[in-house]
């Protein structure tokens, strides 16, 4: 089996309009950049893009070209925005979620990932004690009025816990320190994050690696993604970028 | 309500030292973002362990320079290094420990805090958006053992931070243990805020001052201990 794909254009081939696409990292680290900049050049409009903490934050160029396209619909996150007000304030996708043209829904962060993890196991819906006493209680949180849905609570044992729907991605971008060609991946240090629930997570699950090598070279007990998860691989290069965010 | 009177506390590097008393050896910490986080400058060489929620147990003291690896990140998103038995792991597994109640000790940063443990910390409606970024702090706050505030007093614009009832949105209910300010050390108990300690130079109704619910003088009130 060889899941190779040598030119990333050819690998997103089929990423169209209106997709939902799952981007691993957590802030600067294990972000799927050339993944990402090889959607810039497609062009995919009506895109939304569905996080777990920030990764646009740590690839804020890439950000910056999607929303000046106009290929962003929706953002799903924990972490979408400058710490800083003053710093989200020149920022441009921060003013197309102000100005309501991009929407930008809000998770907790443990939340997401088990909605991806509903996701990727089968599993419709689960109950999490996350956001009790605070207003996710009650609804989604969403920049565009309107948009907002309305949770389901139930209490067990005393304690209220809160309905959480699977997120289930059409594709997910991962980015691996380690690929072979059968798709088994192995990830660096904190580059791991939600790379390997979202791949798990995806209809289609495409990854760019650093280093691709032959099918037995990855030691078997420390593959971290299983290749049955992943169905495209693209070798890349280690590009250098600057780690801190605002 | 705002209040004219400036009074003098102690530095934010001294409020993470009184915090970094409370922590016991053989204890797993998460640090939010702010204040917190320069706690970790203070428990090098202890017993102590930090997990930080990008996937990390035993997380390093902050890298410079050559040091700096792009791979290793703190959940601040700061370059930081390992150690020896440092683990790493996906952020289910982060979560497990956290949602499941495996952190002896959580320490954030907050906005507002009422006499009844509740916090705001996730969003500052005067930024004029209906969302902000919750991060992992609404999980921390479910899974933590001990929930710890370490902040400021009060706000950089004058309004007090410690209030009867919130205006910002909350991250968690009833669920803060203590509150560590540059002014004032306070436990929060059932029947309201306990000042337990005061900054040098303050006293009880200097704090009272600047904290909007009625204070519970502790009868061993003290100067702020390190």
């Amino acid at each position: 089996m060889d899941k190779v794909y040598q030119k990333i254009e050819d690998a997103i081939a089929d990423v169209n309009d209106g997709a939902t696409v799952a981007v691993a990292g957590f802030f600067a680290c294990g972000v799927p950049r050339l993944l990402l900049k090889a959607l810039i050049n497609k062009g995919t409009k009506n895109l939304t893009l569905a996080c777990g903490c920030g990764p646009m934050l740590g690839a804020a160029d890439e950000l910056k070209q999607l929303v000046k396209n106009k290929q962003l619909k929706k953002v799903i996150d924990s972490y979408g925005l400058y710490r800083s007000a003053t710093k989200g304030r020149e920022d441009s996708f921060e003013q197309a979620v102000r100005d309501g043209e991009i929407e930008l829904e809000v998770y907790p962060m443990g939340t997401l990932a088990e909605k991806y993890r509903a996701a990727a196991a089968g599993v419709p819906a689960v109950y999490l004690p996350t956001g009790v006493g605070s207003i996710i209680e009650h609804s989604t949180i969403t920049n565009i009025s309107g948009k907002s849905i309305p949770k389901e609570t139930r209490v067990f044992n005393g304690r209220t816990y809160i309905l959480e729907y699977a997120l289930k991605p059409d594709f997910a971008f991962i980015h691996a320190h380690t690929g072979d060609r059968e798709g088994n991946l192995k990830y660096s240090k904190t580059a791991r994050n939600f790379n390997p629930v979202m791949a798990a997570a995806a209809k289609v699950t495409i990854a760019e690696v650093e280093n691709l090598v032959e099918v037995g070279i990855i030691d078997a007990d420390s593959v971290h993604t299983p290749g049955i998860y992943i169905k495209r691989i693209v070798p890349v290069p280690r590009i250098d970028f600057r780690v801190s965010i605002d | 309500m705002a209040n004219n009177v400036k009074l003098e506390g102690i530095p934010r590097e001294m409020i993470a030292l009184r915090v970094s008393k409370e922590i016991q050896d053989g204890d797993y910490v998460n640090l939010g973002i702010g204040i917190p986080t320069l706690v970790s400058n203070w428990i090098e060489g202890r017993d102590i362990i930090l997990q930080s929620e990008i996937g990390m147990l035993k997380t390093g003291p902050l890298a410079y320079d050559a040091d700096v690896n792009q791979d290793l990140i703190n959940a601040s998103c700061q370059p930081v290094v390992e150690l020896p038995g440092t683990v790493y792991f996906d952020i289910l597994e982060s979560f497990t420990m956290i949602r499941g109640g495996r952190m002896s000790m959580v320490v954030m940063g907050a906005l507002q805090v009422n006499d009844k443990g509740d916090y705001a910390g996730w969003a500052n409606p005067s930024r004029g958006l209906d969302v902000g970024n919750i991060g992992g702090s609404m999980d921390l706050c479910v899974g933590a053992n001990k929930l710890f505030l370490a902040m400021e007093h009060v706000a950089v614009d004058g309004k007090l931070k410690i209030v009867k009832h919130l205006t910002f949105p909350p991250t968690t209910a009833g669920r803060v243990n203590k509150i560590f300010t540059d002014l004032a050390v306070i436990e929060v108990t059932p029947k309201g805020l306990l000042l337990k300690e005061v900054a040098p130079g303050l006293t009880a109704a200097d704090v009272q001052s600047v904290t909007e619910p009625k204070l519970i003088i502790s009868p061993e009130l003290k100067e702020i201990e390190f």
